[in-house]
């Protein structure tokens, strides 16, 4: 061998072994805190092996701001407003499944009429929720267009909220019993419209990512998971479903009058990405033949039950009446009796089963009160759902669970 | 949706099954509520997921609750269990002291009680035995004590330009 040939054979070697270390080396990734990937902060530390992810350890926590401590010294009137920072993509359901809450360890019978209009607050607040989720789903695999076609239609379901409460994100909708008023003319001409013009906007909306075969390739098997994994990790809501699990709260354990109303379950197979997006998309649909349901059935009656003890009296009688002032002053102090108990309550939120556990001893504050948040327990399935898969499926995979860090941290 | 069982039918299969392990079973705004012996919780639950005619094998819930005056009985850990399949939930309750806040973790049944433990353990300082990986979740790591227990008062306890003694509190 010549010193030429040593040469070559030296630089081969080293080549070789150059290219060993690359695709053998696995290296550390840092998927957040702050990620505009990630929609919220949390962290993912990933190992990944050129884009293959290995695997994932999450940090969560980032913005944890003690709710369940804090509503241990309020009033239950004032407990509203911590709900409303849980899941802020659908504040009115967190709210209008507390005050059911309070409603049921009260023994409070709600009228039909508030009932109705309930489910219409929040079938709105479904369907923007669904909206923000599968519209990023699709930012996330690179289709801005549909997003910013959507959040107009968002903003018209925020101008309906700020109709009926004057705010728009943390909304603090509705009162313990009902709502402050009622449906205002305005409210009702602008549902009209928007249940007129949305289905069109929708089917644009839908017709663009469906059946998109560049979509579709890459969603499809993106971050699946069957449905014992999903039933092992207490999935809830859209993410079960998508797994080929019918579970929603709205049927089996109705509360505000959903028996009335005829819609369907949607339910995918793989539960992958794609049906995530598929499911949530259908839920939409469904969520506006209920709204339908409920406005042209709008029972008549009032927008509030007869329980003075807590339902703030209207101004005016408050300053005329005895009893209406002794209300109001009870009421504001928190000085209303509570009956002692224990009770769980559940409604079926934008991410699946929300729950409350509400402890009362008597007094003016829960003794406990614990919030079931869908987002907290299945995030902890991602990093086996992502494990095998490339960094970009990943990325899809987190903005179809639809993780909100405000109901993620409480 | 009717439930396909009843509180009383799932309450007397426990008891058969359990025995002493089984303290008291109560029904409070018609929700089955059990306080089952710390040491048999795990079996408990297990058997309750096999157990094919009841199929109580959705874990919805853990939460710890803080009893600060309940000498050696301080803290209840909760767990909240469903069937999907026959439209059924109950509660089931641990009662532990605070000397030995210990109770079998359930993460080899349930892998979703992974993070329910763990946020427990943050919260009230419940110690789950076989546990893969108990540290805290939702609060900063040198933290060194257990925020929600009952001693921590969310406002300074020193504070003297507030009387609440009118209001009864």
């Amino acid at each position: 061998m010549n010193t030429l040939e040593k040469q070559k054979s030296k630089i081969e070697a080293t080549v070789e072994s150059s290219i060993e270390t690359i695709d053998g080396d696995i290296a550390t990734l840092n998927l957040g805190p702050t990620h505009p990937s990630t929609h919220g902060i949390f962290q993912n530390v990933l190992k990944v092996d050129g884009e293959k992810i290995l695997s994932s350890v999450q940090t969560v926590g980032y913005i944890h701001r003690a709710f369940e401590k804090i509503a241990e010294r309020r009033p239950y009137s004032q407990i509203t407003p911590l709900t409303d920072r849980l899941n802020y993509c659908s504040s009115p359901i967190n709210n209008l499944g507390w005050y059911m809450t309070v409603e049921k360890l009260i023994g409070a019978e709600m009228p039909k009429r508030v009932d109705y209009m309930r489910v219409i607050i929040m079938e709105l607040a479904r369907i923007a929720d669904h909206l923000v989720c599968n519209s990023v789903i699709g930012v996330d695999a690179g289709a801005l267009t549909g997003f910013t076609y959507l959040f107009q239609q968002r903003e018209k379901i925020y101008e309906l909220f700020e109709e009926v409460c004057g705010a728009r994100l943390t909304t603090n909708l509705g009162r313990i019993g009902g709502f402050e008023r009622d449906f205002s003319p305005e409210f009702h001409r602008k549902l009209k419209d928007f249940l007129k013009d949305f289905p069109k906007v929708f089917n644009e909306f839908d017709k663009l990512l469906s059946r998109n075969r560049i979509f579709m390739d890459r969603t499809i098997g993106a971050g699946a998971i069957s449905a014992e994994r999903a039933l092992q990790y207490s999935f809830v809501g859209p993410n079960l479903r998508a797994a080929g699990v019918d579970y929603d709260v709205r049927v089996l354990n109705p509360y505000a009058s959903y028996e009335d109303f005829d819609f369907i379950i949607p339910v995918g197979t793989q539960g992958d990405t794609y049906d995530r997006f598929q499911v949530r998309q259908e839920e939409i649909r469904q969520s506006l033949r209920i709204i339908e349901q409920a406005f042209n059935n709008l029972p008549e009656g009032d927008y509030k039950a007869d329980i003075p003890e807590f339902f703030l009296p209207p101004k005016e009688e408050v300053y005329n009446n005895m009893e209406a002032l002794i209300y109001h002053f009870k009421i504001v102090m928190g000085e209303t009796p509570i009956p002692v108990g224990e009770v769980y309550h559940s409604v079926e939120g934008g991410n699946g089963e929300l729950g409350y556990y509400l402890i009362s001893d008597g007094g003016r504050s829960p003794y406990r009160l614990q919030f079931r948040r869908p987002c907290f327990i299945y995030y902890q399935a991602y990093p086996e759902m992502i494990t095998g898969q490339s960094i970009s499926d990943a990325v899809l995979t987190l903005s179809s669970m639809n993780v909100i860090a405000g109901e993620l941290d409480a | 949706m009717q439930s396909k069982l009843s509180n009383t039918a799932v309450s007397d299969a426990l008891k058969a099954k359990f025995g002493a392990a089984i303290l008291t079973s109560d029904t409070p705004y018609d929700f089955l509520t059990i306080e089952v012996e710390p040491s048999a919780m795990h079996a408990v639950i297990s058997w309750l997921k096999k157990e094919e005619s009841l199929d109580i094998s959705f874990l919805t819930n853990i939460g710890g609750v803080h009893y600060p005056e309940q000498t050696d009985r301080e803290f209840a850990i909760v767990y909240h269990l469903q069937s999907m399949s026959n439209n059924f939930r109950m509660r089931l309750k641990a009662y532990v002291s605070l000397e030995n806040p210990e109770i079998d973790s359930i993460v080899d049944i349930y892998a979703g009680a992974n993070w329910m433990e763990r946020e427990t353990f943050d919260f009230y300082g419940i110690l789950f035995k076989g546990h893969p990986n108990l540290i805290r979740i939702l609060n900063e790591d040198s933290m060194d004590y257990h925020p929600m227990r009952k001693e921590y008062h969310l406002e300074d306890a020193t504070r003297e330009d507030k009387d609440d003694r009118f209001f009864g509190r």
